[in-house]
């Protein structure tokens, strides 16, 4: 690696540095709250997390067979 | 010599400066914004449905999210095989044999109409779905990386992103099979790869510790993220595309908020020892589900970092994990060769 190609690599980093340090940045304090917000309004449909109902469960064999 | 040694004191001053910038916001934390929320109950996935059919190592898996693909997904294994799956019949609806068997990572189009692949061959190669006479045949093969393909992610049915073991990112055009953007900047092999929500923004985490936050049409780092203590394996998006999960091999996943530029919380137990090789979050991001090198998948409460169930039910390493786009089920992939389905 030559001299100058270090000195073309470190201007490179310099600039991007600036660009990171302009950066506009928010409180953690309402970052959080609105992750937080996030997960309660979206609890309710997350599967995962409240599980589903056997009967509704598409990935479940059924028991019986269903007209509706 | 001179510039050089102003250069790198300009470097350390911005450095300075963005750890004060960081401190300043810094006016409380995750754990003690969430400590009035109670901790989500025990979590128990059973295994809903078990996918056979590769005879070797699964590297990768990725649902589909089309509404008329959201129960597929494909994987991709060293058995030199791409398999797209009806995840509710078991059913293999295309079994697509690739050119070299060394695949890493696999990626399903929005759309559902094309599936993409790539590894040790440093290529990309785009397989349409839906071809006239039915036959899945390679539809473009991206070259152009000088080292290993280990993720990409499709924007649309004309653009994909890929990360690579040369350290860089590219945005390609896969009509023409060009590269339009080089997203250069990280220092050791990418080794995945997010999209934001809104398609605008992707994540990448990389051998040099870091995640960065790239800006697609910018075509610039918006972000950098320290922190980990070795390579980031995994990493994802929280679902409302605000903040970061990453997943390394220092044994641990990080939360970092994009607005206020920082890590908010780690997920780690003294317990766990082993790298991170995959992760995923539910629907409403309260879940966060991370694939370890021993062979299980831990479950924890995103908001309060602790494990509340762990998904145990594969003979070796899980080495990919996705949720499904309508959070119904989560699909966990391994060096054992089976795909499990998950609720």
């Amino acid at each position: 690696m030559t001299s100058n190609s270090n000195v073309a690599n470190m201007r490179r980093l310099v600039e991007q540095l600036k660009l990171e340090a302009s950066l506009e940045r928010i409180k953690v304090s309402q970052a959080a709250a609105e992750l937080q917000q996030y997960c309660h309004q979206n609890a309710a449909k997350d599967a995962l997390l409240v599980g589903v109902p056997a009967g509704s469960n598409p990935f479940r064999e059924p028991r019986s067979c269903n007209l509706f | 010599m001179g510039e050089m040694e102003e250069l790198r004191k300009e470097a350390d001053n911005l450095k300075d400066q963005i750890t004060e910038a960081r401190k300043v916001v810094q006016d409380t934390t995750l754990q003690e914004a969430v400590a009035g929320t109670t901790l989500v109950g025990r979590v128990q996935l059973k295994t809903r449905k078990t996918l056979r059919g590769h005879l070797a190592k699964i590297y990768a898996m990725h649902w589909g999210t089309d509404t008329n693909c959201s129960k597929l997904c494909v994987s991709a294994s060293q058995d030199g095989k791409l398999i797209v799956w009806d995840t509710l019949t078991t059913n293999k609806v295309n079994a697509i044999p690739l050119k070299s068997s060394w695949v890493m990572t696999c990626a399903y189009a929005p759309s559902g109409n094309m599936v993409a692949c790539g590894g040790l061959d440093n290529m990309c190669s785009i397989y349409n779905l839906k071809g006239k006479d039915g036959n899945v045949k390679v539809m473009r093969e991206l070259a152009a990386h000088t080292g290993y393909l280990s993720c990409c992610r499709f924007l649309n049915d004309s653009e994909i992103i890929t990360s690579s073991g040369d350290c860089t990112c590219i945005l390609w055009d896969i009509e023409t099979g060009t590269e339009k953007t080089i997203f250069a900047g990280h220092l050791g092999d990418c080794m995945s790869l997010a999209v934001s929500p809104d398609f605008k923004m992707f994540i990448s985490g990389a051998c040099d510790f870091t995640a960065k936050l790239w800006d697609i049409r910018e075509a610039t780092c918006r972000q950098t993220f320290s922190g980990h203590e070795s390579d980031i394996n995994a990493i994802g998006f929280f679902p409302n595309g605000n903040a970061v999960i990453t997943g390394s091999d220092d044994a641990t996943c990080k939360l970092y908020d994009l607005r206020a530029d920082q890590e908010l919380i780690t997920y780690q137990d003294s317990g766990i020892m082993c790298g991170v090789t995959s992760l995923a979050a539910s629907l409403s991001g309260r879940l966060l589900l991370a694939g370890y090198d021993d062979f299980n998948v831990n479950i924890w409460d995103m908001l309060k970092a602790e494990r509340v169930g762990v998904l145990a039910g594969h003979d070796n390493r899980v080495s990919c994990i996705g949720v499904s786009s309508d959070g119904m089920a989560c699909c966990t992939g391994s060096w054992d060769s089976f795909l499990k389905i998950w609720n």
